[in-house]
């Protein structure tokens, strides 16, 4: 194993935070390296800066031994690093191969430089069959799935032949079996003497795929060394900085009146869903990607389609044709993804929080400020949100905090049921036990829980049964005691046969 | 970053455009001795009612991620119509009210139109308004004809001409709209949920807002607006004019941005738009009174509209 890359001292400053500390980080040629950290620890930026997409404020880069210039992505690429985002930088209207090698594409003919779309073709199903991959190479990127989308990216960074090659949170849109897919490519790229960077908030990966780990805290290097020296929760402590009591903190509780039956749903992708959630219960909603949990609670929250069947919610009739009558009735969602589809990001933490319930806020025609200021901060307080003031824009809040608002919004609105579609997606290990606590106390104050994740052991820790969709259909439901990684895997895997018959 | 540097842009970041209009006002009193006088002042202001009427509205569609461009074809419809009302073989009070009822009436089921589009049917607002615009342009020349409606009851005229304690009655309207704009985006919760659709729809939409009510309605404000500047138009000339108000839609949204609202939603204030008008407004005059050529002018003009804009993102820091 040579040295590939050294970086030594690595500084950047922004106004007001350090987000790199005198960081070193190195690299060998076929090594699969993971960089953990909570949310702002730096990892990002660091990667960036090799990336050249930010420029370093002190520090230097060695490749192979020579110091390295990087002060834009055009030289990283001439370098050699690869970097494929979280959020991919493809051109959803161009093809396969029009995407793979653009900005390099072959050209013939001497006077007039046309595109040779056929060497094009050609060169990008080369790269695809190193991959192991079979892909159209001329069907539109917007076509394609995420997973086939990120193949699409390491086809690219092979084409401009990388010899480092970073990965920013790979498996955030992936299901299991893409993933395990994305691994054998990486273990080829790693025998084939590429170094390869891979950051991750799952920590399960870090001990499947890699070589060595390194932590990073608060823009500081703390901790690397090979994974098999490691556990996990020794991890943990290093990114979080203290000993974490207990990732899940399981409550128990006494199981209440039924709050939710579902009998018979259908739409036009759900199948006949029956079941019943009780108070004094966390109920799970378990299923690979496209199985129909989102779906299963915008139904719920009634901004999906159209749907049969019957929903009873505390014994009443209950079919919200808009969230506005869902919320009437008492539904809150907590959505996925939280920026998109919870926020709205220019207001500040008082806005955020008393929208959905405006109306117990005004004087007539007009906003009682006053009166809006101080239920923000009653519920901003009781769920402990970390900002300067309700005044604060929640743009400048962390996840678990940017969460915690959305949280207060359906408690002021009195929700009897809250729906949590991936509770804790991109937030810290250490907020993560935060929120699980609020979540204990819901349930002990008698709300009715639902939490969707795709987090298995999030599931595991938290719930007392676990419903598993395949496909728009229920094909179990679990107790605590009966639930297991295998056993869910197992139901989330039931495919119809005929489905795939032909 | 030194000291003066940081003190200058927490002061351009407070103020921001605010400043630029007192510079601009400190300059022309300086340049020209008819400037800074009451008259003046006052004709600046009746000049400019007219744009910054209908940019109020635009303002909402514009905080909603939206845009109206129909506005200067409603312009002349709604002056169209209200003056083909006025001369219906109807009582003279019972005309104004006629002429002017169905001149603001059109300009609510123009912009209810625009918005039943923009919701039900999920087109861009710059499509169905843009297609709005050359229909009511259109419009307007066939029912005229292409002449100009004169012979309009006495008294009609003097709407805008009017003065009340020695204010330009449009000026006038001008301010009461502009007050119940600001009352109602900072007051109420129809204001809040503007900033809460631009700002984010699909959030808005989850969090229990009717979107398509809320969208709806700024396309009828705006419409109806627009309408109201028509009918204030047509009383200045004393006519219909089909062609009236060619090209305001730009004025007007460049009045919305050079005051500080941004054109992806979400940020902005009626009050920020009032400044801008005024700023455009004040700089044609101010040209004028230093008799700058009328060509050498939309130079200048669209030069203010781009430092406006370049100060805008200073601000923010960028």
């Amino acid at each position: 194993m040579s040295d590939l890359l050294h970086m030594r001292g690595i500084v950047k400053e922004y106004p007001g935070v350090r987000a790199l500390d005198s960081v070193d980080f190195d690299l060998h040629a076929g090594e699969v390296h993971c960089l953990v950290g909570e949310n702002g620890a730096g990892k990002s930026t660091l990667m960036k800066i090799l990336a050249g997409a930010v420029k370093k404020d002190a520090g230097s880069i060695l490749l192979e031994q020579k110091p390295a210039e990087i002060q834009s992505p055009i030289d990283a690429q001439r370098l050699g690093i690869g970097i494929i985002y979280q959020d991919f930088k493809l051109v959803d209207e161009l093809t396969v191969s029009e995407n793979v090698l653009l900005g390099q594409e072959p050209q013939r003919g001497r006077f007039l430089r046309l595109l040779d779309k056929k060497r094009e073709r050609e060169r990008v199903r080369e790269v695809l069959k190193q991959l192991g991959e079979d892909v159209d190479t001329d069907i539109r990127v917007g076509q394609l799935s995420a997973a086939k989308r990120q193949i699409v990216e390491i086809a690219k960074a092979l084409s401009r032949s990388v010899r480092i090659l970073v990965l920013d949170e790979p498996s955030a849109a992936l299901t299991d079996h893409e993933l395990r897919n994305l691994f054998s490519i990486i273990r080829l790229l790693r025998s084939e003497s590429v170094g390869i960077i891979y950051i991750s908030h799952r920590l399960d990966e870090v001990f499947d795929i890699g070589d060595r780990v390194t932590v990073l805290r608060d823009g500081a290097h703390v901790y690397t060394a090979p994974v098999r020296d490691v556990d996990r929760k020794s991890l943990i402590r290093h990114m979080v900085g203290r000993e974490l009591d207990q990732e899940y903190p399981k409550a128990v509780m006494e199981r209440g009146s039924e709050i939710l039956r579902l009998e018979g749903i259908s739409t036009d992708f759900l199948e006949e869903i029956s079941f019943s959630v009780f108070r004094g219960e966390l109920f799970g909603i378990a299923g690979l990607v496209g199985a129909g949990r989102s779906t299963l609670a915008h139904t719920l929250f009634g901004a999906g389609s159209h749907h049969r069947g019957r929903m009873l919610l505390d014994g009443a009739e209950f079919s919200p044709k808009s969230p506005q009558e869902a919320i009437q009735a008492g539904v809150g969602l907590l959505t996925e993804d939280r920026n998109r589809y919870g926020l709205i990001l220019p207001m500040n933490v008082r806005e955020n929080i008393s929208l959905s319930n405006l109306r117990e806020v005004v004087r007539g025609l007009v906003i009682d400020r006053a009166k809006e200021r101080s239920v923000a901060e009653s519920y901003s307080n009781q769920l402990r949100v970390k900002a300067p003031s309700v005044e604060s824009a929640v743009e400048t809040l962390s996840g678990g905090n940017r969460q915690k608002v959305i949280l207060a919004r359906w408690l002021f609105t009195q929700s009897r049921l809250l729906i949590f579609d991936e509770p804790t997606a991109g937030i810290d290990v250490g907020a993560k036990r935060e929120i699980y606590l609020l979540i204990n106390e819901l349930v002990q104050k008698g709300v009715g829980v639902i939490i969707l994740s795709s987090e298995l052991p999030e599931l595991l820790g938290m719930c007392d049964r676990i419903a598993v969709l395949c496909e728009g259909r229920l094909t179990g439901i679990l107790t605590r005691t009966e639930a297991t990684q295998e056993a869910i895997l197992a139901l989330a895997t039931q495919f119809p046969v005929e489905a795939h018959a032909g | 970053m030194p000291a003066d540097i940081v003190a200058f842009r927490r002061i351009v970041s407070e103020y921001g455009i605010g400043i630029v209009f007192i510079l601009e006002l400190a300059l022309f009193s300086v340049l020209s001795p008819h400037f800074a006088t009451v008259d003046n002042l006052l004709n600046v202001s009746l000049q400019t009612s007219i744009t910054a009427i209908i940019a109020v509205g635009m303002t909402f569609v514009i905080l909603t991620a939206g845009i109206d461009l129909s506005v200067g074809s409603l312009v002349a419809f709604a002056g169209v119509v209200t003056t083909f009302g006025l001369r219906l073989d109807v009582p003279l009070p019972a005309a104004y009210v006629l002429g002017i009822g169905m001149g603001l009436f059109f300009g609510i089921c123009s912009g209810g139109l625009a918005g039943l589009f923009v919701t039900k049917f999920r087109i861009t607002p710059f499509i169905v308004t843009l297609a709005l615009m050359t229909i009511w342009r259109g419009a307007a020349f066939v029912a005229t004809e292409g002449r100009p409606i004169w012979e309009l009851p006495e008294g009609f005229a003097e709407i805008a001409r009017g003065r009340l304690f020695f204010i330009p009655v449009p000026t006038l309207i001008m301010l009461t709209v502009f007050g119940a704009a600001h009352f109602t985006l900072t007051q109420t919760r129809f204001g809040r949920y503007v900033y809460a659709v631009g700002g984010n729809l699909e959030a808005a939409r989850l969090a229990g807002i009717n979107t398509n009510s809320v969208l709806l309605k700024v396309y009828v404000i705006s419409g109806v607006l627009s309408a109201l500047s028509g009918i204030l138009l047509a009383s200045r000339v004393n006519s219909g004019q089909p062609n009236a108000g060619l090209m305001y839609e730009l004025d007007v949204i460049a009045a919305v941005v050079v005051g500080g609202t941004s054109l992806f939603g979400g940020k902005g204030t009626v009050l920020g738009t009032l400044i801008g008008s005024l700023l455009i407004g004040v700089l044609r005059n101010g040209l004028n009174l230093m008799n700058v050529e009328s060509y050498v002018q939309q130079v200048v003009v669209g030069v203010v509209i781009l430092l406006a804009v370049l100060l805008d993102r200073l601000r923010k820091g960028h």
